[in-house]
């Protein structure tokens, strides 16, 4: 009661105004961000993401829904799975994207799935509960026996990383294979995501990004990982390693490209590209 | 933001029967002399728009079987204060009515229209917050959505208090209903005016730059990640062409605020009859529901950058 009457005076965000203004389109820096911190606030499982060696295959895609279809977050439903409009429900995607302006462009392969943020802005706004950040290990998941299927912690998800199941009804999203990584029926190297085991690149590392030890915090670490969108303040536990861009061998090394310009493509409400 | 219907309804419908329960609430504390019979007319009214807005919600839910369990975060989320809230205020009101028929003495004390006030107020409130508090839909996250929701409410809810006291022949009630409405529509469509400008005007925090981490002056999708959409382009994409929300949008200003605040001013002046106050209520419904689909419609949630291209 006190938490609600301290909300009610709290002032409004007025995240538009300000910052917004100027340079809203500062990338993230690249240092470690506070989840590769000391540990101190316990386990935290997460993907860190190579975008150097991501090839796009969307090996990670098929294999999540493979073993999630038919494991405890599954069915997931498909919808016209066999016509010319085939959708359905998925918990990770692999988008394509082009830096830079030709000759000099990149492709980059870009795995996209909840990050498990550390403060995560769908739990609080879910009126039954059935959205939780798990305390041993800081996934985030949803009870699907208590979700009433009302969709607004996708709406407080800035990175669409939920799909309501059209099946079912309820909500789902990543799990991060919790039906894998504690299952005791496996042998010890398969308990791991199975987007993670599928990758046949090692573009998708999976551990606690608490452990400075870890295979994560390390890469993190050392090498430049980062978050998505951190101008929300939602502490993404999952971050991406950037693509280092590297010259010909034996060619004069390329110039490094201008940091943080604004996207010059306005984007849309109103419709998905085509 | 793709605008549900049954979320338009509920909240346009419900927004009224407040504004409606308002009015009654402080022309009974003002001791003006309306008949029990229609002030429990009013509020059946307010009731039933009430219920009808329930049951719309209901519409919105994938489970609506298990709704009972929304009111089970009130701790942290402003749906759950809805959910908890929404029937309250119908139950006060329900009292309200009952109250007059069995005892009109304690329906004419302060009690219960102070608690209808207070209960509408918090509903207000806990429907705007709804939207207000995701801090990075940055069209609703501002304090206009507070005011626009009280407003909105406050103008339908008197315009329809207006029409009721002329069927009901209440020669006093009108005369104090028409200005305010007057005046409530006047302050409601200056304020969706300021929502409207602040939000023509917002350059979004974040960019395709911050949401892939690519520090890259020129970045575009080449692929979304599959060729037919999903949950994600569906509920996100409103799909209305620019000149379809021009059109939306002027039909949403003149029909809730212009039009009814010149019928009202004209029946206040005394140019037109006082029955031409259910043509403000007439023109004002189908503009009200415009200017929330137009809400929701406008909203850009900064998931929208992930889905920009297919191929």
């Amino acid at each position: 009661m006190i938490g609600w009457l301290r909300a009610l005076f709290h002032p409004l965000p007025l995240a538009g105004e300000g910052r917004g203004r100027e340079g809203a389109a500062v990338p993230p820096s690249p240092r470690p961000s506070p989840a590769s911190g000391t540990g101190s606030e316990g386990k935290q499982l997460a993907l860190v993401i190579d975008l150097n060696v991501c090839v796009g295959c969307h090996a990670c895609v098929t294999s999540c829904k493979e073993w999630n279809t038919f494991g405890a977050a599954g069915p997931l439903a498909d919808e016209n799975a066999y016509g010319a409009n085939p959708t359905g429900t998925f918990f990770n995607r692999v988008q394509t994207y082009e830096a830079g302006v030709f000759p000099d462009t990149d492709t980059i392969h870009f795995p996209k799935s909840c990050l498990h943020c550390e403060d995560p802005p769908c739990v609080p706004v879910c009126p039954t509960g059935a959205s939780y950040k798990r305390k041993s290990d800081g996934i985030v998941l949803v009870d699907y026996d208590k979700c009433i299927g009302c969709k607004y912690c996708a709406w407080a998800c800035p990175y669409g990383a939920r799909e309501i199941d059209e099946a079912r009804q309820v909500m789902t999203k990543c799990t991060l294979c919790v039906d894998r990584i504690d299952n005791p029926t496996l042998a010890p190297g398969d308990r791991q995501p199975a987007c993670v085991k599928a990758c046949p690149t090692g573009a998708r590392l999976f551990g606690d990004v608490k452990d400075p030890e870890s295979e994560v915090a390390r890469a993190i670490r050392e090498r430049g990982g980062y978050p998505l969108m951190p101008e929300w303040e939602t502490r993404p536990a999952n971050q991406y390693l950037p693509r280092r861009v590297t010259g010909a061998v034996g060619a004069a090394p390329r110039e490094t490209r201008e940091l943080g310009a604004r996207s010059p493509e306005p984007w849309s409400a109103g419709t998905p590209g085509r | 933001m793709n605008p549900a219907l049954s979320v338009v309804v509920f909240t346009t419908a419900a927004g009224a029967a407040q504004g409606l329960v308002v009015a009654l609430a402080v022309a009974v504390l003002a001791g003006m002399p309306i008949a029990d019979r229609s002030l429990s007319n009013a509020l059946l009214v307010a009731t039933v728009l009430l219920v009808g807005g329930l049951v719309s919600s209901f519409f919105h839910l994938g489970r609506p079987a298990r709704a009972w369990r929304a009111a089970a975060m009130w701790r942290t989320s402003w749906l759950s204060r809805e959910a908890i809230v929404l029937p309250a205020f119908i139950a006060c009101n329900a009292l309200w009515w009952i109250a007059l028929q069995r005892a009109p003495a304690f329906a004419r004390a302060p009690l219960l229209p102070l608690a209808a006030i207070a209960l509408a107020g918090l509903l207000w409130f806990c429907t705007a917050m709804i939207y207000a508090c995701l801090r990075f839909i940055e069209e609703w996250a501002q304090p206009l959505t507070v005011v626009n929701f009280v407003l909105l409410g406050l103008s339908s809810g008197l315009v329809l208090a207006s029409a009721l006291a002329v069927l009901a022949g209440e020669g006093l009630a009108l005369r104090a209903a028409v200005p305010a409405a007057l005046l409530a529509t006047v302050v409601a469509g200056a304020a969706r005016a300021a929502a409207l400008r602040r939000n023509a005007a917002i350059r979004h925090r974040s960019t395709l730059q911050t949401a892939t981490g690519i520090r890259a002056a020129r970045l575009v999708q080449t692929s979304m990640g599959m060729s037919a959409g999903s949950f994600n382009t569906r509920e996100f994409f409103h799909r209305a062409s620019r000149a379809a929300i021009a059109r939306i949008k002027l039909a949403a200003i003149g029909l809730s605020f212009v039009v009814p605040a010149l019928v009202l001013g004209l029946v206040w002046a005394g140019a037109l009859p006082p029955l031409a106050c259910t043509l403000a209520l007439l023109v004002q419904l189908p503009g009200l529901i415009a200017d929330r689909w137009l809400f929701f419609a406008q909203a850009k949630h900064p998931q929208n950058l992930y889905y920009q291209v297919v191929s």
